[in-house]
């Protein structure tokens, strides 16, 4: 059914940090190699090895300039699924293949019942389904369902690819419908924001802003200069008496 | 948005067979219409072929088109499967209404072709409400889509209906419809053209909210996240160039204002020269339709193109 579920406890979702995220890329391509094998795989690539070359991705790092002169900053910015917690993606569907987990709001899409209108995507304000037009249907982001409820893995492998590729830990997944999470404590802790709330789909996934550089400090240490008689190497003693002539 | 041309097609065709439609199953039990059957027959063919080819044009447009027949399940939220089952349905009564008409039988006939004629204006609504119901495109979320899509459909219809009804002698009253839905077309695009032009109000998505960075200052791209396109940009960052897209904007006007202008002329006339004006008439009403129609996808912008561009 398309129709949303009633809101659940569970909100399960990513906290992305702005302020360590490198733009390395090693999100996206973890994203990659796990999803093309996992619960939406296939996921295409075109033309792989000439130009023109595309695919399927459901993790896009951008980087922006923000702020002029000083106080302009470079900011990585990944961007995927924020598993909505009201979001039209999941409404507009025809046929119910696109829906929101009711147990702890994922938003997934059976390839099985999907007949790739499109719609789902242009009703997404964040980009973050694409078309398979090798299967003609619809992928997104699963939260890797396959990897954090896969009770044949180790347990702190149970974490979404893109999260455990991280080399900064910019990125962390919990449950963000319980305000004693990790991931609740840490969104409370340092502002985390919602992307484009103007649009009303209420994102699930937070973004904490780049922290606030340190203000110079008024009173700077003053350089160290030692005297003639502190310099122990005769040489060195020497030169420094020739120098300050 | 990229104006796929079998989206295009289904809407400016089954826009012109429902108003077709509708405008028949009205204006004949009013006796607005040339009253024989045979006459009737011959409109709700065309009206139907066009609503078939339309529908068909649109199956192009899916991944999947076998599994079409889902979309049917969730007219509870969906726009788009409460056209495909207004849709579907609307062909029930239009049937009885040709089987009404073929038996010589008005009392089929005329309940059947009213409940085809509100058939046919619901579906033109649904499908004009899956462009108005979507946010991230501040061109189509707009009040006038909607009414527009039924204005097109009323327009295109009447000016089919005087064309054939000219052939049968009787074009008054479709004719008079066609100039005045072409010059509430002309109008109410103009207005909507005015209102997509002006500076976009305030709360509309901008690159900085889109991430959040407004907080720092203003924000714009520094390196994309790929260097070759993907679906998403073929599909929601086509653009139009500005002189093109004035070009094309009166080019649908003209046929608007042609397709008036031609049923106005026609109207002192009778015979065949009527019928003639009225048949070029329809013509140039649909040709500045498709135009209409492919500018409505070309001019509109998707929220996702402010992360690769900062401009939506």
């Amino acid at each position: 059914m398309t129709e949303l579920p009633p809101p659940s406890a569970k909100k399960l979702g990513l906290v992305i940090d702005l302020d360590t995220c490198v733009g390395c890329q090693a999100c996206a391509t973890n994203c990659k190699e796990w999803n093309a094998g996992g619960h939406a795989a296939p996921l295409p690539d075109f033309q792989p090895y000439s130009a023109g070359a595309e695919g399927v991705w459901f993790n896009r790092v951008h980087s922006y300039e923000a702020g002029e002169g000083e106080a302009g900053r470079t900011v990585h910015f990944p961007r995927s699924c924020l598993h909505c917690e009201t979001p039209d993606c999941v409404t507009v569907c025809p046929t119910g293949a696109s829906y929101k987990r009711a147990e702890d709001g994922i938003v997934l899409v059976n390839a099985e019942a999907c007949i790739g209108c499109g719609l789902c995507a242009w009703a997404c304000a964040y980009g973050a389904r694409e078309l398979d037009e090798d299967a003609g249907v619809m992928k997104k982001c699963t939260l890797c369902v396959d990897r954090i409820t896969n009770e044949t893995i180790p347990a702190p492998q149970r974490q979404p690819a893109c999260v455990i590729a991280c080399p900064v830990s910019a990125r962390h997944f919990g449950d963000l419908g319980d305000p004693e999470s990790d991931v609740s404590k840490l969104v409370a802790a340092r502002g985390g924001y919602d992307l484009m709330p103007e649009m009303g789909y209420r994102p699930v996934n937070k973004y904490l802003p780049p922290r606030e550089r340190p203000a110079p400090n008024p009173n700077p240490p003053a350089e160290a200069q030692p005297s003639a008689a502190e310099i122990r190497n005769p040489l060195l003693r020497w030169l420094d008496r020739a120098l300050s002539r | 948005m990229n104006p796929a041309p079998s989206i295009v097609f289904f809407t400016t065709a089954s826009g012109a067979g429902y108003g077709l439609l509708f405008w028949l199953g009205l204006l004949r039990p009013l006796r607005m219409a040339p009253h024989a059957p045979e006459f009737g027959l011959l409109a709700l063919a065309v009206a139907l072929v066009l609503i078939v080819a339309g529908l068909a044009s649109s199956l192009l447009h899916l991944g999947r088109p076998e599994r079409a027949w889902r979309a049917l399940s969730q007219w509870r939220s969906s726009w788009l499967s409460r056209e495909g089952v207004a849709a579907i349905a609307t062909f029930v009564p239009a049937g009885l209404f040709g089987l009404g008409l073929l038996t010589g039988w008005d009392g089929l006939a005329v309940p059947a072709g009213l409940l085809a004629a509100l058939g046919a204006a619901a579906t033109v609504w649904c499908t004009g409400m899956i462009y108005a119901s979507l946010k991230p495109i501040r061109q189509w979320h707009h009040p006038l889509v909607a009414p527009g899509y039924m204005v097109f459909a009323g327009f295109s219809g009447a000016a089919l209906l005087a064309a054939l009804g000219a052939l049968a002698g009787r074009a008054t009253v479709p004719a008079l419809l066609a100039i005045g839905l072409g010059l509430a077309a002309l109008v109410l695009k103009r207005r909507y053209w005015a209102a997509i032009d002006a500076k976009p109000p305030r709360g509309t998505p901008t690159i900085e909210s889109a991430t959040g960075l407004g907080r720092i200052g203003r924000t714009r791209p520094l390196d994309p996240p790929h260097t070759e396109q993907n679906w998403l940009l073929r599909e929601m960052g086509f653009r139009i160039a500005r002189k093109h897209r004035d070009r094309l904007r009166g080019l649908a006007l003209g046929g608007f204002g042609g397709a008036a202008l031609l049923a106005l002329l026609a109207l002192p006339l009778g015979g065949p020269l009527a019928a003639l004006l009225l048949a070029a008439g329809a013509l140039l009403a649909l040709g500045g339709l498709l135009v209409e129609r492919w500018l409505m996808f070309a001019e509109a912008t998707h929220t996702v193109t402010l992360f690769y561009t900062g401009e939506a």
